[in-house]
């Protein structure tokens, strides 16, 4: 008989039991319900196969994956894998992740490499059970491995399917002990593999099918926990009370101001100020209500208009040059012609939908952390520094958070929640507020590009020189394992220490003489700043490829050769010509003169632009429909075309669904969002502030052309094509209106203007 | 000073004691343990807390609990079960629209709201009757698409 399979609610009912009961050191819980016995399971290491796959008694296979869906869907991809890999059907195997207690540190929600980096290792422990497993069976039934066979869990002897034993009788509710060959690396590096030899994609069967994502149902019905849901007996709710201006100290805190408020009271712990209550509502109120006196406001930041000259005038404190092929200068100073552009790109928020929340159980001797964080191992390492404890007596469980692109405000968070539960002896649970959401979450960086290009007499480019100058995409580093990268540890002692690291763009130009470098400047405050800059989705990706893709643009333009037909003149690898082929054919592109001769004659203008980038191994191209009101200025990003190279797909639907995303948060990057603030205040604290797409802005159609390639290990989807979309759409409203717009957000204030001037 | 206050939930009749003042997404979530409806903004700025108050969606984060005492509230899980799914509920799963999912009561619930009133809304009429929610994942084409395919199987 069939067992049923765990259905995502019972498992996360299992899940909720965790949260009410389990402490770390014990394991049960969902691993009670999801693995066939927690006795005599051996440590959590890499290299253990235990580590990564669990065959239960009745069959079912539980999966431990160390990285984090952020909704994408990455857990049914690592489902398909393994259910193909150890020929089981998809139903049976259940992905346990996010819980650092029982899944390895594989790096968290990391630079699209769930699939990438996180999927390999899976693959290979798949494969390594299966083949431990019919060694196993090829014993009991006396026959040599070659001739067994397996059906969904089942292996038979081929030709005589009377001799057969399952997987759970094989396991017998055991753990596996074997060792696996582990490279002893932790995060995205991580790579683990035993002696099987993975299938090869034409055996495939489960990955490359569009199997829809479980826990979609949940969500919908309402009936999915998330981490502003889980409650601990005794839990506090804690609000953060942030400095009015950036970095001044809290000097006076009057406890009584909030004395009529039922049980609230302060906690502070030298520069950060919370309170706490029993019921949520009297804590928003008690931040709200309590006085304190700040220390003078002190002015760290340049005047918001100015922040582009102050990029171009700060002394570089690092860069680099990892570019450099010919002689770029002399090639430019013989050049028939050279053409030169500055482009300009904002701070940005993650402004994730709800802001960050975070429960922390702070013990003596030991902490739990319930977190929305996209790094949960990370965060345990950082609540143990913060608190006190050696890392393994933090247990971090993840749970599904209010949306995540990158380092957002969930990491503070939870620093937050584990340091005050640690103050007030009690579990704590914080969430911020939305102005804390987006007002004092880490910013995508705001740079400025200069790009020259040299044509000879023929059109042709001799000499491409590209340079990016801004801030560090790691004024705090990628994940919050240590306080200094946190506002909670930064607010009581820690002194950080950015990461000085930029980009050059990713693409595939064959110029006879190219630079590409980058300068990184200081972050404008050293300490506790809201314009500290961390990553945000496809981190420098959509700020270097604006600029570099609407060069390309401007010099196809000026050498007087088609954008499509230009790029390809540069471009010779065989994926990413099929990838700007792919996308000029499904969008119907045939050369043309530009700007768009029938741009129409009404307040409407339209037209379409090209762009073509990659991204670690996976490439993109984008053609973009505008409309623009000649009268308001808006630009409505109309129709999208994109083709999308990511190696072998695994989940067709669930990789159209992720390029969607990444198109409409992108548009909503490239013509909405920009961090307003004044000499001392982030002035974007909520939507009215800092604007996003709204659905009338979404556009009317997006077509997507999926390339796969069965011979190239996947690579990833989360990001690639969120780099690619400005460009596109700066190189459609040249098209549509002969003016470039350089500078993003492109709004409607702003190409009035530009229309006026031209 | 705080009341009892009576509401009907998702048909169930409920009680709580709080502040009028208090926020009604502050009651269902702490004093009634819904966690359906979130907070998203505190500020009636991105819906993510919307619930239906006699069948009008409201954002719940800017409604005093006292303003609705004995009305009816229905929030995402009492619009249907998987049981008795809502039609836009229905066409989610079909269409897998939610990445993170935080957002989705302001969109279902809205729309839930337009299609009982406008059975067969043009493309232009569900932007409108959508304006001023936000999805931060960017799902809005699955959400058109999802609001499409419950206006077809409304036929
Ligand atoms: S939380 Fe109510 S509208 Fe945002
Ligand atoms: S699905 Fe994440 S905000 Fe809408």
């Amino acid at each position: 008989m069939t067992p049923a399979p765990l259905s995502r609610r019972e498992f996360l009912k299992a899940g909720a039991l965790v949260i009410s009961f389990m402490m770390p050191g014990t394991v049960g819980g969902t691993l009670g319900r999801a693995s066939a016995t927690t006795a005599g399971k051996p440590p959590l290491t890499p290299d253990e196969l235990d580590s990564w796959i669990a065959v239960l008694p009745d069959g079912r296979v539980t999966a431990f994956f160390g990285k984090m869906d952020m909704g994408q869907g990455v857990d049914v991809a690592i489902a398909q894998i393994v259910a193909d890999e150890l020929d089981v059907a998809f139903d049976r195997v259940v992905v346990v992740m996010g819980d650092s207690a029982v899944t390895c540190n594989q790096g968290g929600a990391s630079g699209s490499t769930g699939v990438q980096r996180g999927g390999a290792t899976l693959r290979y422990a798949a494969a390594e059970a299966r083949r431990i497993l019919l060694e196993r069976a090829a014993e009991r039934l006396s026959v040599e491995m070659a001739q067994l066979t397996v059906r969904d869990g089942v292996v038979s002897v081929a030709g005589d399917p009377r001799r057969r034993a399952s997987y759970g009788e094989l396991i017998n509710g055991q753990h596996f002990h074997h060792k696996l060959e582990w490279n002893k690396q932790y995060g995205n590096p991580l790579l683990a593999k035993g002696l099987a030899i993975p299938k090869t994609a034409s055996e495939y069967r489960i990955v490359g099918t569009s199997i829809p994502q479980r826990i979609v149902a949940d969500k919908v019905f309402g009936a999915l926990p998330y981490v502003t849901d889980v409650k601990v007996d005794g839990m506090l709710h804690a609000r953060v009370v942030r400095p009015p201006t950036a970095g001044c100290a809290p000097v006076t805190v009057d406890e009584s101001s909030i004395g009529g408020i039922p049980g609230a009271r302060v906690i502070r712990e030298k520069e950060l100020v919370a309170v706490v209550a029993e019921r949520e509502w009297d804590a928003v109120r008690a931040a709200a209500t309590l006085k304190v006196t700040w220390a003078q406001p002190c002015t760290p930041f340049p005047p918001m208009e100015t922040l582009y000259d102050h990029i171009r005038q700060a002394k570089p404190i690092g860069g680099g040059l990892p570019v450099n092929k010919g002689d770029v200068d002399a090639t430019l100073k013989t050049a028939h012609r050279v053409i030169e552009a500055e482009y300009e790109w904002p701070l940005q928020s993650h402004a994730s939908m709800g802001p960050a929340c975070a429960v922390a159980d702070v013990r003596a001797d030991q902490a739990t952390l319930w977190t929305g964080s996209q790094k949960p191992h990370y965060g345990r390492n950082g609540v143990a520094k913060l608190v006190g404890l050696p890392p393994e007596k933090v247990r971090a469980v993840w749970v599904p958070g209010p949306g995540s692109y990158g380092r957002n405000d969930a990491g503070d968070a939870a620093l937050d929640a584990a340091l005050l539960s640690k103050l007030a002896g009690r579990p704590v649970r914080v969430q911020y507020m939305r102005h804390e959401g987006t007002g004092w979450d880490p910013k995508g960086p705001a740079a400025v590009y200069r790009a020259r290009a040299g044509l000879d007499a023929q059109g042709t480019v001799v000499a491409y020189d590209f340079l990016g100058k801004g801030f560090s995409r790691q004024d705090v580093a990628t994940t919050e394992s240590d306080p200094k990268d946190t506002l909670a540890g930064q607010l009581t002692g820690y002194a950080p220490k950015p990461t000085v690291i930029f980009q050059v763009p990713a693409e595939a130009y064959d110029f006879a003489n190219k630079r590409c470098g980058w300068e990184c400047i200081a972050p404008l405050l050293d300490r506790g700043s809201p314009l500290r800059t961390g990553h945000l989705r496809d981190p420098l990706g959509p700020e270097t490829h604006f600029a570099s893709e609407s060069f390309i643009d401007e010099v196809a333009y000026t050498a007087g050769v088609d954008p499509v037909a230009f790029r390809l003149k540069y471009v010779s690898d065989p994926r990413h010509v099929a990838v700007i082929t792919a996308a000029a054919e499904k969008a119907g592109w045939t050369a043309r003169p530009y700007p768009n001769p029938r741009r129409g004659k009404g307040n409407v203008m339209t037209g379409r632009g090209v762009s073509y980038t990659e991204r670690n191994g996976t490439i993109v191209a984008v053609v973009a429909e505008v409309e623009v009101d000649r009268r308001s200025g808006r630009v409505w990003a109309k129709r999208f075309t994109v083709a999308h190279d990511c190696g072998l797909i695994i989940n067709p639907k669930g990789l159209e669904l992720t390029i969607e995303g990444n198109v409409v948060q992108a548009v909503s990057r490239t013509l909405f969002e920009e961090v307003a603030f004044d000499r001392n205040r982030v002035l974007s604290v909520d939507w009215a502030s800092y604007p996003i797409l709204e659905i009338q802005d979404a556009p009317e159609r997006i077509d997507i052309v999926l390339i796969n390639r069965p011979d190239v290990a996947p690579s990833g989807a989360g990001e690639p094509s969120t780099r690619t979309v400005p460009a596109a759409i700066a190189n459609a409203i040249f098209d549509a209106t002969g003016v470039r717009l350089r500078r993003v957000p492109i709004t409607p204030e702003r190409v009035r203007a530009a229309l006026a001037r031209a | 000073m705080s009341e009892r206050i009576r509401l009907v939930v998702d048909g169930k009749p409920c009680e709580l004691t709080a502040e009028p003042a208090m926020p009604l997404l502050y009651a269902l979530r702490a004093d009634l343990a819904l966690n359906n409806p979130k907070f998203g903004c505190g500020l009636a700025q991105c819906g993510a807390c919307t619930v239906h108050v006699d069948g009008r969606p409201t954002r719940s984060c800017v409604t005093p609990v006292g303003a609705v005492k004995g009305k009816k509230i229905t929030t995402l899980a009492g619009l249907g079960t998987p049981e008795r799914p809502h039609p836009l509920q229905t066409a989610y799963i079909g269409e897998q629209v939610p990445q993170c999912g935080y957002c989705l009561s302001g969109w279902v619930m809205t729309a839930a709201a337009l299609l009982r009133d406008t059975p067969k809304p043009s493309d232009k009429q569900i932007r409108q009757a959508l304006a001023g929610l936000k999805c931060r994942c960017g799902t809005h084409m699955a959400i058109l698409r999802a609001v499409k395919r419950a206006a077809g199987a409304n036929a």
